[in-house]
């Protein structure tokens, strides 16, 4: 069941919307306590895998192991791995009839049995971790979609789970919220000692925070390579679309 | 691990409670005056109980200290619990105007207590929200009087587009166009016909016990055929299409709205109205006369079975007597104004959509008051036009 530092182990998954096939047979691991990257063109099934990874889809081939556990979102167990994950949807997927307060002390209220006062601070430390401090009794319609972001960001780690999800965390922020999220994402790794799972196609991003970096490729449909992108982008033995990728496409530019 | 408990040690002072996070709170003195020491021990988790920073303070005099520090020695484990620990120590640290040392506290501590202070809290300019009730009312009375002005400002918009689709000036997609004529006609044809032929045969069935007492059971087709023709055909068919397809009218451009699809449409100077209004309501106003003939024709068949199943009459009499009792006139009062019920039913679904809010919630609310807003007009509609049509003979 392979090596007990890996905490999430994808075999053989196989993911496909009836019969539009978005990849065959992916294997690969998450060690814990890493900041896994997922990367690829847009397009080319990263969120999709990030569903299957946190069981809102179910591939026709293939299966998940958390912890050497196999991961059946359908059954019991599933409900209790489940329970480990923070998740943050590319969207934000605020629940929008309640403030960003109730959005976040929502899973503190269903799952500990914590006092009002401690729901409270605890919303308000989260809320000032994301730099939304003060922004709690706004409605998610009230807030610009950097802030949502945020605001979800600070739902996802209420619950302090030991594997983060981030659909795209920096899709619509500006560098520097973008830079401070990224700094936000190795501390809760560091300090929480919490395993990451981003998929993000922003480059800075990806040198900045990643251990490994998987490349899916839709022509393939097939992860190309698994590595730190930092190696990656200089060894001559990795695919040059990968090269090609973490370059920004200055390879294909310069032949043209 | 459990028997662990808080030691509040005040110089000579100890207090004990049980918990399995510890805290214990001394006091040092050192040059620059006195030195709070919290002791922090056990698991700090938000699963566990700790101890709240009042009960650990309970009697420290603040007014001798100048500084607050920690000691982490026995410190097991921590998560969030201990950060909210650690932010109300700081807050209260400035309260009192002590200097507030984290460099004891392990790193990770550190690192995030530093990243909560980042960004400066938000401070609400709205805080004052106790408003008195006459504000509350004038507000409420200022808005209610926007929303009658805006729902004329949408109706004249609407006049003006149709003058201008009727000169040919303004388009209409065709594709959308008999897209919409499909969802709100033939789609609705087999639950006007199911409800509009129950109908049918309650009144008949009411009506033809009382006739049976006066042995008039042959009226039961005069009560059916003009009950249904001038009233009820149009009246049905609009209730069922104003649950059906206003409400599908309004959550269908109140998603758009959210999704800033409208303001889309805006930016490349195609009109809403037009765009997405005006096939709307021509589609209804076309289709609503279709509907209530067929609920007529179904309505009366409704009776009929009534009528030759409980009483003696038979199809052919039951026939004559609406051809006897019916007149075009009546057929037309019920076509007409199922036709006006259709304007009302896709003005209030479109309004209803266009002045959504940016949330799930008001689409949900949109769909619910396109559905109030069209059953009250078409009501008021039909009370008016009963009025009206005594007063004129028709």
């Amino acid at each position: 069941m392979g090596n007990s530092s890996d905490i999430i182990s994808v075999k053989g998954l196989k993911m496909a919307y009836d019969d539009y096939v978005v990849m065959n047979s992916l294997d690969f691991t998450v060690k814990r306590g890493e900041v896994k990257v997922i990367m690829g063109g847009s397009g080319c099934g990263k969120s999709t895998l990030l569903k299957h990874m946190v069981g809102l889809e179910r591939g026709p081939e293939g299966e998940i192991f958390y912890d050497g556990e196999l991961f059946n979102p359908n059954d019991n167990s599933g409900d209790v791995i489940c329970r480990r994950f923070g998740v943050l949807f590319q969207g934000g997927a605020l629940w929008s009839s309640m403030t960003v307060f109730e959005n976040i002390a929502l899973p503190l209220e269903n799952y500990t049995q914590l006092s009002a006062s401690d729901i409270r601070d605890i919303v308000e430390f989260k809320l000032s971790l994301v730099g939304l401090a003060g922004f709690g009794h706004r409605y998610p319609s009230e807030l610009s979609g950097g802030m949502r972001k945020r605001a979800s960001l600070a739902r996802a780690i209420a619950l302090d789970p030991q594997i983060l999800f981030f659909d795209e965390p920096s899709a619509g922020l500006d560098p520097m919220s973008s830079r401070r999220l990224d700094d936000l994402i190795l501390e809760l790794r560091d300090a929480l000692g919490a395993t990451v799972v981003v998929v993000t196609h922003e480059l800075a991003s990806i040198f900045a925070i990643a251990d490994s970096a998987l490349f899916l490729d839709s022509e393939t449909k097939s992860a190309l390579c698994d590595g730190n992108p930092n190696d990656l982008i200089d060894d001559p033995s990795v695919d040059p679309k990968v090269r090609d990728f973490l370059k920004r496409g200055e390879l294909t530019h310069k032949e043209r | 691990m459990a028997s662990e408990g808080v030691f509040i040690v005040l110089r000579t002072k100890t207090i004990k409670a049980e918990s399995k996070s510890g805290c214990r709170a001394s006091i040092r003195s050192s040059s620059s005056g006195e030195v709070l020491v919290l002791h922090l021990s056990g698991r700090w988790l938000i699963s566990d109980a700790r101890p709240g920073l009042d009960e650990v303070l309970v009697d420290v005099d603040f007014a001798s200290l100048s500084t607050l520090c920690f000691e982490c020695q026995d410190l097991d484990s921590w998560d969030t619990g201990l950060l909210i620990f650690v932010r109300a120590c700081q807050e209260l640290a400035e309260k009192h105007e002590l200097r507030c040392h984290l460099q004891d506290l392990p790193e990770g501590v550190q690192n995030l207590i530093r990243l909560s202070h980042a960004v400066p809290s938000h401070k609400n300019s709205l805080e004052d929200k106790t408003r008195g009730w006459l504000t509350s009312l004038g507000e409420r009375s200022l808005g209610a009087l926007d929303g009658i002005l805006n729902y004329f400002a949408f109706t004249g918009e609407l006049i003006l587009d149709l003058l201008a689709f009727v000169f040919g000036r303004a388009k209409v997609r065709k594709k959308d166009f008999f897209f919409i004529i499909q969802t709100t006609g033939p789609s609705a044809v087999p639950i006007v016909s199911l409800l509009s032929f129950l109908t049918g045969l309650i009144i008949a069935f009411i009506g033809v016990i009382q006739l049976q007492k006066f042995a008039a059971d042959i009226y039961v087709a005069d009560l059916v055929g003009l009950a249904t023709t001038r009233e009820l055909g149009a009246v049905m068919a609009g209730v069922i299409m104003a649950g059906r397809t206003g409400a599908a009218f309004a959550a269908q451009i109140g998603s758009m709205k959210v999704n800033e699809e409208i303001d889309a449409l805006t930016t490349f100077g195609i009109s809403p109205m037009q765009f997405l209004v005006l096939p709307r309501v021509i589609a209804m106003v076309l289709m609503m006369p279709l509907l209530c003939v067929c609920a007529n024709f179904v309505s009366i068949a409704g009776g009929m079975v009534v009528a030759i199943t409980i009483s003696d009459v038979s199809v052919t009499q039951y026939i004559n007597q609406i051809d006897y009792a019916v007149s075009t006139t009546d057929l037309a009062v019920g076509i007409f104004k199922s036709a006006v019920f259709g304007l009302i039913i896709a003005m209030a679904g479109c309004y209803r959509g266009l002045n959504c809010g940016k949330d799930a919630t008001a689409v949900g609310l949109a769909a619910t008051s396109a559905v109030v807003t069209s059953i009250t007009w078409i009501v008021v509609a039909d009370a008016i036009f009963a009025v009206l049509f005594h007063i004129l003979g028709v």
